[in-house]
């Protein structure tokens, strides 16, 4: 007979290493890094164990107990005691715990045992215990807490091994009727009796060594540093913005040629005439033009993902918690908004974690104001057409110098409405509190660098290849339809569809230098940012035949004045348009509201900037 | 025996014994219960031994503490709500 399906959940204190496992069990590649609060939303995969039993098992938000302060922590919650609609109860809680912090996680077990949920302790983080000397007496352990205990190493190759040899033995004898629940919210008394209990058995069961992590407390001497550190934080912010420009530029040339010696063959296999046309103007030139960026989108996340794993982000949080309280914003938004740099929707999800429902909407509005990597293609065209690459002071390169201060421009952006939401709309503001645990510090793991890049490049060329593509297509298709009468000696595109569109719209613009070609090309970038880099490709390329086609960046040194650019720029530090951001914002707070409410401000932010720099560029003569 | 004092007003580098918590000192902007069972939930119980590693910048605040063996950052104004000695 075949037995039913098992189901698994994986419960634990934050940065435990539940996802780390999960991905072990079920071969996933779900976000890992090194501080607590990562995951925040429930993932289901699956799983056979060695004697072949069918598993789904499921990853949770790391809690501290299951009242559910948090958004995050109330999926937790509703899970594992069966509240989510339509949901099954887990068969078998694998209760998660890093072995060499187990105060707080055995005190969530006793609290878990309440639920009346068969339960495994698994002791992950085994290799870094044993390290540093920690040795725990397993059996004893298991003895005293009354549920099965075994050890693991998540981010080792087999070292799950005894977990699934203990799931097996244990499945086989679950009983059909489990026991009663009887969890319910602890009072301070129950709470306190527990950790008393936690603590009584750990000093029994567990010895631990006398010294901490002395590289942890080494580092943090100096990143902790209370002006030391700050300067680091800087330094590493702005390092990293420079690098995205100076680090990627050999790369980004190369596939530059790449797609230009594609072009060329496919123009010179080709007969002249639309096919020609589709594949050169829309698809080569568009496509390609957002391809090249693929290098800086790679550096920034490699970046990222780096001070992520190696356990940076929290101690960022700490130092900058009263800085940006200053602006209304709670230290816990510092990790959404630094990966809304890579992209606002991971961004906006990471809010979760913030159990203050103000301070939570606050970041999700201004999270959009960070500067995405989507905005990378649109600032580094501009720049490169733009800005001299001079070197200043011998190392800072100006083109990088001008990326650095649009990131900064964004930052204070933020910092400003964050300010003024809390001054006009949340004036009895009491300060949430602000508690993190700051983790030890880990190597990160080469291993899951990687995947993490990958991850996120393979995501990229799939938007390139879908998204970007089809409105690729389009503009070409507007852009090239209808076709000019015979015998006309205008420009064919001034005939298209999208000539008319754009003339349409672009007196709108004219007040902050868009000509219409802009205009056009903002549209289709409402899908995703970056399309409107290859919609200019793709219009320049049309009008301005198999030249323009290779140099968009030149093209647009030619037909744009300064002053128009540097609006664009400033336009693109707000720019509203990406609908997929503000379906998340719609979806994490509920409301249609709040997603018109980040709409509107922006585009009147970016109108408003755009009509600010244009006026001021051309009154200094770059009109 | 040393003079019972609330964590917050704890200088770096400061070690000492937990004896209480008092939540209604604190001044936070959680209530008395959650506040305390938040702080009981990182570990801040009567006994446990605390050390203040780091502090902020503005107004020497926050505070990252040593609570036995984890590290935890919290406000001084939470941490009024920690008595030791
Ligand atoms: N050395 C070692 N590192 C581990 C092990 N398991 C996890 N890690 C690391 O611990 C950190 C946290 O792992 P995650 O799997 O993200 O933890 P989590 O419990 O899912 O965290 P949240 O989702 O925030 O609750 C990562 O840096 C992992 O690489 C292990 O067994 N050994
Ligand atoms: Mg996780």
């Amino acid at each position: 007979m075949e037995l039913p399906l098992l189901h698994l959940a994986l419960v634990g204190t934050p940065n435990s290493g539940k996802t780390s496992l999960f991905n072990a069990l079920t071969g996933s590649r779900q976000k890992v890094a090194n501080y607590p609060g990562v995951t925040v939303e429930r993932k289901e995969g699956f799983f056979v164990t060695p004697l072949g039993r069918q598993v789904s098992v499921v990853d949770l938000p790391g809690t501290y107990s299951l009242r559910g302060r948090s958004p995050d922590e109330e999926i937790t919650r509703d899970f594992v005691l069966g509240k989510a609609s339509g949901e099954i109860l887990p068969d078998l809680v694998l209760c998660v715990a890093d072995s060499t912090n187990l105060r707080l996680t055995i005190r969530l077990l006793l609290e878990l045992k309440r639920t009346g949920r068969p339960m495994i302790l698994v002791l992950n983080m085994f290799d870094i215990a044993s390290r540093r000397g920690v040795s725990v007496d397993v059996n004893r352990l298991a003895k005293e807490l009354g549920v099965p205990v075994v050890t693991s190493i998540a981010v080792r190759k087999g070292g799950t091994a005894d977990l699934l040899a203990l799931t097996d033995e244990i499945s086989a004898k679950i009983p059909a009727e489990p026991s009663e629940n009887t969890w319910r919210a602890l009072s301070v008394a129950e709470l306190r009796a527990a950790q008393r209990e936690a603590d009584r058995i750990i000093a029994d069961c567990v010895s631990l060594p006398a010294r901490p992590d002395t590289l942890t407390s080494r580092i943090d001497a100096v990143v902790l540093h209370p002006v030391g550190g700050l300067i680091v934080l800087a330094a590493i912010l702005f390092v990293m913005f420079q690098a995205v420009f100076a680090w990627a530029q050999p790369l980004m040339e190369l596939l530059q040629s790449g797609f230009d010696a594609l072009g060329d063959f496919v123009h010179a296999t080709l007969p002249a005439g639309l096919l020609q046309s589709f594949l050169q103007n829309g698809v080569i030139s568009g496509v390609g033009s957002v391809i090249v960026f693929l290098p800086q989108i790679i550096i920034i996340f490699l970046f990222i993902l780096l001070l992520e794993d190696f356990g940076y982000m929290a101690r960022a949080a700490f130092l900058m918690d009263r800085i940006m309280g200053g602006a209304g914003l709670h230290g816990r938004a510092f990790i959404p908004l630094l990966s809304s740099f890579a992209c606002a929707i991971p961004g906006i999800m990471a809010t979760r974690v913030i159990d203050n429902k103000r301070d939570r909407l606050t970041t999700i509005l201004i999270a959009p104001l960070m500067t995405c990597s989507a905005r990378i293609p649109v600032y580094t065209l501009i720049i490169s057409a733009f800005i001299p690459a001079k070197d200043i002071g011998g190392f800072i390169n100006l083109q990088g110098l001008v990326m650095f201060g649009l990131y900064a421009a964004g930052i204070t952006s933020a910092l400003v409405v964050s300010f003024l939401i809390k001054f006009f709309m949340l004036r009895d503001y009491a300060p949430a509190p602000f508690m993190l645990e700051l983790p030890d510090y880990k190597v990160p793991r080469l291993k899951s660098i990687a995947i993490g890049i990958y991850t996120r490049a393979k995501m990229f060329l799939q938007r390139a290849g879908t998204t970007i593509f089809s409105m690729m297509v389009l503009i070409w298709f507007l852009a090239s339809f209808p076709q000019p009468p015979a015998g006309t000696t205008e420009p064919a595109i001034d005939f298209s569809l999208a000539a008319i569109i754009g003339k349409a719209i672009a007196p709108l613009l004219a007040p902050v230098g868009f000509n219409w070609q802009i205009a056009v090309a903002l549209i289709p970038g409402m899908a995703a940012r970056e399309v409107a880099v290859a919609a200019l490709g793709t219009v320049y390329a049309i009008e301005g035949g198999k030249e323009a086609a290779e140099q968009i960046g030149q093209v647009l040194a030619t037909k744009w004045s300064l002053a128009t650019a540097l609006s664009m720029l400033a336009w693109y530090i707000f720019a509203p348009q990406c609908a997929s951001t503000l379906a998340v914002i719609r979806r994490e707070t509920g409301s249609w509201t709040w997603m018109a409410v980040t709409f509107s401000y922006m585009l009147v932010l970016a109108y408003a900037a755009s009509l600010l720099t244009y006026n001021v560029a051309v009154a200094l003569g770059a009109g | 025996m040393r003079r019972e004092m609330p964590l917050g007003l704890a200088q770096r580098g400061y070690t000492g014994v937990i004896q209480h918590l008092s939540a209604k000192d604190a001044g936070s902007a959680l209530s008395d219960i959650e506040l305390e069972s938040r702080l009981i939930e990182l570990g801040f119980v009567e006994g446990a031994r605390v050390e203040v590693l780091h502090e902020g910048l503005v107004r020497r605040d926050p505070i990252a503490v040593r609570v036995d063996n984890i590290t935890i950052a919290v406000r001084r104004r939470e941490a009024m709500a920690i008595i030791v000695a």
